[in-house]
Formats: structure tokens, C-alpha cells, sequence
């Protein structure tokens, strides 16, 4: 097994326990946790490809991740401000008693 | 047998297993967590002895190995691990003080329900804090820095059922944060200036000398060297880590967590982490030391904030009622000490009062634990009295651990490096303040621990909880015995000849300028101490309500010192004030000028609906009815799978997805 495939069967992995957190929890803020593991799954197919790819030497597999990051920590700190609005509203955070927007 | 410094890293990764051991493991099973973690402390103590082994038999010689991190472009980035008597001596420590810790910890947390979780998280900040010892690099160093910060906000915050518990947390994590940015600014000043944060790589770190001289050379626009700039950015760090003034209001509410966490982080090893630091770039600080022409020397702003942080903790310790803050400002003053004796040229005095400091300090927490396991939770010294006879094992290992801090002479270790710190101020041809405030601390401090010891072991007992206090087993006692029996045996690293002190910088020269300095300290003691019992031990403490002696006195002196001289006060009204301000300026600003324009949009696009409305109503109606009714009907039947539960739509994504991977794998990728 290459080292490009051990890197992919990890995120995979990653993904996969992101994703059972996230239709499984009923905390908002473990699905956003769960979500959190799922982007970081990406990542990693990011480096890996980068770095076991065709031009290892420039570095826009690890500029791409850098951004990626920002991305997620921005949008953490809009989910989480979110989940706090939604508190204040409902007392809970139960993901399942927000449900307003039915159609 | 000699560990070398490739291996170095085997220290801290004993513990983080431990860590991730402790938690994977199930949450009833105990035994698991908090055997792997001591199991993985012991053998970590073990191989740092082998690192010291190897590190004394040639302590000039900074022993470093660096390897890539990874690289990006045309920059490599380097970390790298040292092993020096200073590394060495500082992994002994806090792998022996842990394991003793975490031994205690055992009974002291028996009846929590937490109790796996505490084990993982203790491991978890001790393999984080000798990964910040073992470190050759300033990144390192940095990442190790900050995972020992978030340990110690869980364990602050273990108790998060209180609240105050979890305000302490906080408060902790934001006062440290903010001397981490000076840190930071100043990591990444150096790594501008000089291409590498590596400390020594033959000949390119920046503690050798090329860099330095270079660093010293330049000189900035306000006339300071870039090396004085870099150092006090540092030096930020470094008073948020070790609760210098003026950033020292978070340690004493630290206090908050479980006591085993406040003798391990927050007594001997993390909050000393900042005098590690200053210790380890003491080349750097130092680099400023010849040039004549600049207006402030970095280590000039070390010695004077040491000096009133030694000050000003021991002021505020005499004032305090509860058993563990009268030992956190007690470490605030000893902090400040440390730094009093690296800013006045003594890196290596410093050193010795650190190690010194740990093992009495531990013991002294320890012993506040087990008084605290024994009445119930209570910490007010006045509701306390009487455990002398009652806590004998106790009682015997607080007063050496209190004699020690008191630096009562010879036998106890404090005395030996207390006595070096001010001989070392002594010698500090800059101002004599330092030398004078460290004088008077060593007064107070004497003074406030014998208040200490008479109202929480002598008299009689004031309440119910002390009057029922008995022993603890020996899991919790055994460990005081043990840093009871170092506290004394450490004197041994300084009497009778400095050998610590030379094994740190073979290069030091210690003048002795006669005894006049330590017979004016002993007497200093001596009054402390006296004083202390005069006023407190000969009439003792007969209730809980009963004034203090001091408050009749000078009741507006010592209220302010209780009130810890308004120091949280003065930052809720300025700093507090001031975010809570900007906050409501956002707020407003949100509220009013962002949503007033969304609203405005939202109400012209409702009027250019309604005009609309009345040209299509009056003009194209008709046919256009019966295709809208049957758009509805399908509409309505679409509109049940929009349930509003963001888990259904979750699960659609995923099975979909799932649909897709699915299809792609059987039809092939191309």
C-alpha cells in the first residue's frame, strides 16, 4: 500500500466518523463538530494529493488547506454565533426542535 | 546509561499514550486511565534521568537534533529537540513532581465522577509541558505553550458545574492569551529579522552568537536594539504564563480547580513555564547587556516587574482567608522572585529557586489538599483550627514545606535559593530596588505563612467539618512525605558548594562577598516569623466571626489588600468597559444602520411587488389561473419533504452522495 493510499484510507475514515457525528448527534454543536471532521477529511485529500502528486515542490496543496482552514474557522465562529442566537430563542439547542422553516 | 537528544522525544510521548489511553478507555474503568497515566509518568521520570546522566557529563555543550517539519516552497521549516543540564534538570522535576501528583490524585479524586476524564487531561498537559521543555525550537516551544494553556483551562474548568469554576477557566485562557500575543508578535519578529527560530544549529540558531550580534547591532527607530524589542515581546509571553504583574489577577482564581491541579499547573510546573522561557533565551535578553547607548535594557523591565510582582503578591497573600489563595499569591510572590533573579544577570539562581520552589510549593498544595479532602471541602482558614493533633502526618510535612518557603536557614532548600537570588540582587550594579523589595518579601512571606499554619493547625476547631477532620490514607500522605523529604535533601544542591548553579553555566563565577547579606536575611526571617506568631499565635482565633488582628489596625490598608489592591475591579471598569462598549457599537450598528438598510430593501421590494400585484391582477389574469392551481398542487406535495429538520436534509446529502460514489465506482472513473 502506498503512502497515498494510507492518506486517502485515513480521510476516509475521518469522513466517515464525521458524518455518522453529524446525522447521529441531536447537539447542534456536535453536528457542527461532525462537520468540522468531514472538512477536515477534505483537507487532508488536499495535502495528500499535493503531496504525493505530480509537483510536490510548489506549495498550493498547503496554500489551499491554509485557506481552507480560515474558511472553517470563520465559519465556526458564524455557526456557533448561530447556535447561540438559536438558544436564546428556543432554550435548547436540540437540532431537531428547530424546525421553523417547514414548508 | 544516557538518553541522547535524538531520543529525547520518547519523555513526552509516554504521556500523550497515556493520555490517549485514558481517552478511549470507558468511562467506569478507572483503573485503566489513571495506571497508564502514572505507569507512563514514572518511566518518562526515569528516562530523565538518563537525559540529566547524559547532559552532566558535558553541561557546556548544548546537544541539539533538528529535523524538517515540512517545507513549502523554497522555506524549510525546522523544529528540533535540546538536551542540556537546563532541559535535563527541568524534566526531573516536573516528571517527579507529576508522578507524586498524580499518586495523590488518586485518592484525592476517588469519589469524582470524572475521574477517567481527570487522568487523561493531567497526562495530556504533562506530555504537552515536557514537550515545551524538550523543544530546540521557538515554533515548538510555541505549540507546546499554548496545548499546556488549554490543558490547564480544562482543568481549571473541571468542575464546569460551578460556575465560578468556569469563569476562572476563561478568565484564565483570555489573561494568558493576551500575553501570548506579545509571544507571538515576537516569534514572528525574530523569525522576520533573523530566517530561523531554531535556538542552537551549529552556528545559525538564534542563541548563538552570529545572530545575536547581528540582532543587537540593529537599532530601531525609538533607539532600542531589535534584540531589547524581541526579548520584551517575549518576555509578554512569559508574564502571562507566570502570572506577572501586570497580568497576574488570573492564578489566584485558578484556584477554582481541584487541588492536585493547583499544586501541578498552577504551583511547580506550568506557571513556571514563563521563567523557563526567559531562562532559555537568556542569550537573546542578554544580547543588550554591553551596548551603552540604548535607554532601556530588556533585563532591566524583567528585574523591576519581578520585583514588584514579588512585592505586591506577598502584600496581598497576608490578607487573603482561603487556604489555596494564600498560596497562590504565595506563588505569584515566588514567581516574581525568579524573575527578579533573571532580570538582575542570575539565570541560573532562578533555575534553583524553580526547582526548589516546585517541590515545596507542591508539598505545601498537597497539604492544603489534604485538608481540604479532610474538612469537606472547606477552605476558609477561619473555619478551619485545631488539625494539628487531629492531621499529624499533615501538619508535620505543611510546616517543613512552610519552613521552606520561609527560607528558615540551612536545613530547607528555599533558604539555600532564596539566599542566592538576593545575593545575586545584591550584586546588581543597576538600582538597589529589586534587592530591597525581595528583603521585604522575605519578611512578609515568613509573616504570612505562620498566620497560615496558626490559624489552620492550631486553636480549636471552628466548625463542624474540621471538628469531625481525620487523616487521609496513605496514597494522599505518602506523596507529602516524599516532597517533604526533597524540600530538605535539595539543600544539598547548593551547600556545600553551588554545584547546581555551576552544572547550569559551567562558566559562572559566584563571588562571595561575605555573610553580611545572609545573616540580615535570617534575621529578616526570624522577625517574620515572630511577628507572625506574635500577633496570630498567642491569642488564637476562638470564631469563625472574630476579626482579624490586623483589621483593627488598619482596616482600610488590609481591605484593599483583600480585595487584592482592585486589581479585577480596575480591569472590569477599563478593559471590560471598553469591549463591552465596542460591543454595543457593533450591536447597534447591526441592528440599526445594516438591518435598517435590509429592511429598507426588503419594504421597496414589497412595494415594487404590490405595484406589480395591480398590473397583473387587473391585465393578465385569466388563463394564467388554472396553470398556477395545478403549479400549487405539485407544489404542496413537494413542500412535505421541506420538513425543516436539518438532520433529514443531512441524511438525503449523504444518501445521495453515497448514490453518486456509487455510480461513479460501477460505471469506472475516467
Amino acid at each position: 500500500m502506498s503512502p497515498l493510499h494510507l492518506c486517502l484510507l485515513i480521510s476516509t475514515g475521518l469522513f466517515c466518523i464525521g458524518l455518522a457525528g453529524a446525522l447521529a448527534r441531536s447537539n447542534t454543536i456536535l453536528v457542527l463538530l461532525g462537520i468540522e471532521l468531514m472538512l477536515n477529511a477534505a483537507n487532508i485529500n488536499f495535502i495528500a494529493f499535493w503531496r504525493f502528486g505530480p509537483s510536490p515542490v510548489a506549495g498550493n496543496g498547503m496554500i489551499f488547506v491554509l485557506f481552507a482552514i480560515a474558511v472553517a474557522a470563520a465559519e465556526a465562529a458564524v455557526g456557533l454565533a448561530l447556535i447561540i442566537a438559536v438558544y436564546r430563542h428556543q432554550k435548547n439547542i436540540r437540532l431537531q426542535d428547530s424546525t421553523t422553516l417547514k414548508g | 546509561m544516557t538518553l541522547s537528544a535524538q531520543s529525547l522525544w520518547l519523555i513526552p510521548a509516554l504521556p500523550l499514550l497515556a493520555a490517549a489511553i485514558g481517552a478511549i478507555s470507558a468511562r467506569k474503568n478507572r483503573s485503566i486511565a489513571a495506571g497508564s497515566a502514572i505507569l507512563a509518568m514514572s518511566i518518562s521520570f526515569v528516562l530523565s534521568c538518563l537525559a540529566l546522566n547524559g547532559a552532566l557529563l558535558a553541561p557546556a555543550n548544548h546537544a541539539f537534533f533538528n529535523f524538517d517539519w515540512f517545507d513549502l516552497g523554497a522555506t524549510t521549516v525546522r523544529l528540533g529537540f535540546l538536551l542540556d543540564p537546563l532541559t535535563a534538570f527541568m524534566c526531573v522535576m516536573v516528571t517527579f513532581v507529576g508522578t507524586l501528583i498524580f499518586i495523590f490524585s488518586l485518592g484525592y479524586m476517588k469519589e469524582d465522577a470524572n475521574f477517567k476524564q481527570f487522568f487523561c487531561f493531567l497526562s495530556f498537559f504533562a506530555a504537552a509541558m515536557l514537550g515545551l521543555l524538550i523543544a530546540n525550537s521557538l515554533l515548538l516551544l510555541f505549540i507546546c505553550w499554548e496545548l499546556v494553556g488549554l490543558a490547564s483551562y480544562l482543568l481549571i474548568g473541571f468542575w464546569f458545574h460551578k460556575p465560578s469554576a468556569a469563569a476562572a477557566a476563561k478568565k484564565a485562557f483570555i489573561t494568558t492569551r493576551i500575553g501570548d500575543l506579545g509571544l507571538l508578535l515576537g516569534i514572528l519578529w525574530l523569525y522576520d529579522s533573523s530566517g530561523s527560530l531554531l535556538f542552537y544549529d551549529g552556528g545559525h540558531g538564534v542563541l548563538e552568537l552570529a545572530t545575536l550580534t547581528s540582532l543587537s547591532g540593529q537599532t530601531l527607530a525609538c533607539g532600542l536594539a531589535a534584540s531589547t524589542a524581541i526579548g520584551l515581546l517575549i518576555f509578554c509571553g512569559a508574564v502571562g504564563k507566570s502570572g506577572q504583574f501586570p497580568l497576574h489577577v488570573w492564578l489566584p482564581d485558578a484556584m477554582e480547580g481541584p487541588t492536585p491541579v493547583s499544586a501541578l499547573i498552577h504551583a511547580a510546573t506550568m506557571v513556571a513555564a514563563g521563567v523557563f522561557l526567559v531562562a532559555r533565551v537568556y542569550p537573546l535578553m542578554s544580547a543588550d547587556a554591553l551596548l551603552a547607548a540604548v535607554p532601556v535594557h530588556a533585563l532591566t523591565v524583567v528585574a523591576f516587574i519581578g520585583a514588584i510582582t514579588a512585592l505586591m503578591g506577598a502584600l496581598i497573600a497576608c490578607a487573603q482567608n482561603d487556604i489555596k489563595r494564600v498560596l497562590a499569591f504565595s506563588t505569584v510572590s515566588q514567581l516574581g522572585y525568579m524573575m527578579l533573579a533573571l532580570g538582575v544577570g542570575s539565570w541560573t539562581a532562578a533555575i534553583f529557586h524553580l526547582l526548589t520552589h516546585a517541590f515545596f510549593k507542591a508539598l505545601l498544595f498537597l497539604g492544603a489538599g489534604s485538608v481540604i479532602h479532610a474538612a469537606h471541602h472547606e477552605q476558609d482558614i477561619r473555619s478551619l483550627g485545631g488539625l494539628r493533633t487531629k492531621m499529624k502526618v499533615t501538619f508535620a510535612n505543611f510546616a517543613i514545606g512552610m519552613m521552606a518557603l520561609s527560607g528558615v536557614p540551612f536545613l530547607f532548600s528555599g533558604f539555600w535559593s532564596k539566599e542566592a537570588i538576593l545575593h545575586a540582587a545584591h550584586g546588581w550594579n543597576v538600582s538597589s530596588l529589586p534587592l530591597y523589595a525581595g528583603l521585604a518579601a522575605v519578611v512578609l512571606t515568613a509573616f504570612y505563612m505562620t498566620r497560615l499554619i496558626a490559624e489552620t493547625f492550631f486553636g480549636k476547631a471552628r466548625s463542624e467539618h474540621a471538628e469531625h477532620a481525620h487523616e487521609n490514607s496513605a496514597v494522599m500522605t505518602l506523596p507529602l512525605v516524599i516532597l517533604a523529604v526533597c524540600a530538605m535533601a535539595l539543600s544539598f544542591l547548593a551547600w556545600p558548594s553551588p554545584w547546581l548553579q555551576h552544572q547550569l553555566d559551567p562558566e559562572l563565577q559566584i563571588e562571595t562577598s561575605g555573610h553580611g547579606l545572609m545573616i540580615l536575611s535570617i534575621i529578616l526571617v526570624g522577625a517574620g516569623l515572630s511577628l507572625g506568631w506574635w500577633i496570630y499565635g498567642r491569642k488564637l482565633r476562638q470564631t469563625v466571626q472574630q476579626r482579624d488582628p490586623l483589621n483593627h489596625a488598619a482596616p482600610a490598608v488590609m481591605a484593599a489588600l483583600a480585595n487584592r489592591l482592585g486589581f479585577d475591579e480596575l480591569y472590569a471598569g477599563t478593559v471590560g468597559r471598553v469591549n463591552t462598549l465596542t460591543a454595543a457599537f457593533a450591536n447597534a450598528l447591526d441592528r440599526w444602520v445594516i438591518g435598517g438598510l435590509v429592511n429598507f430593501l426588503a419594504h421597496l421590494g414589497v412595494f415594487s411587488g404590490g405595484v406589480n400585484r395591480q398590473i397583473d391582477e387587473d391585465n393578465l389574469n385569466g388563463g394564467f389561473d388554472r396553470v398556477s392551481a395545478s403549479i400549487r398542487g405539485s407544489g404542496q406535495r413537494y413542500s412535505k419533504a421541506q420538513t425543516g429538520e436539518a438532520h433529514g436534509y443531512l441524511r438525503v446529502i449523504a444518501i445521495a452522495f453515497i448514490v453518486l460514489a456509487l455510480a461513479l465506482v460501477m460505471g469506472g472513473v475516467r
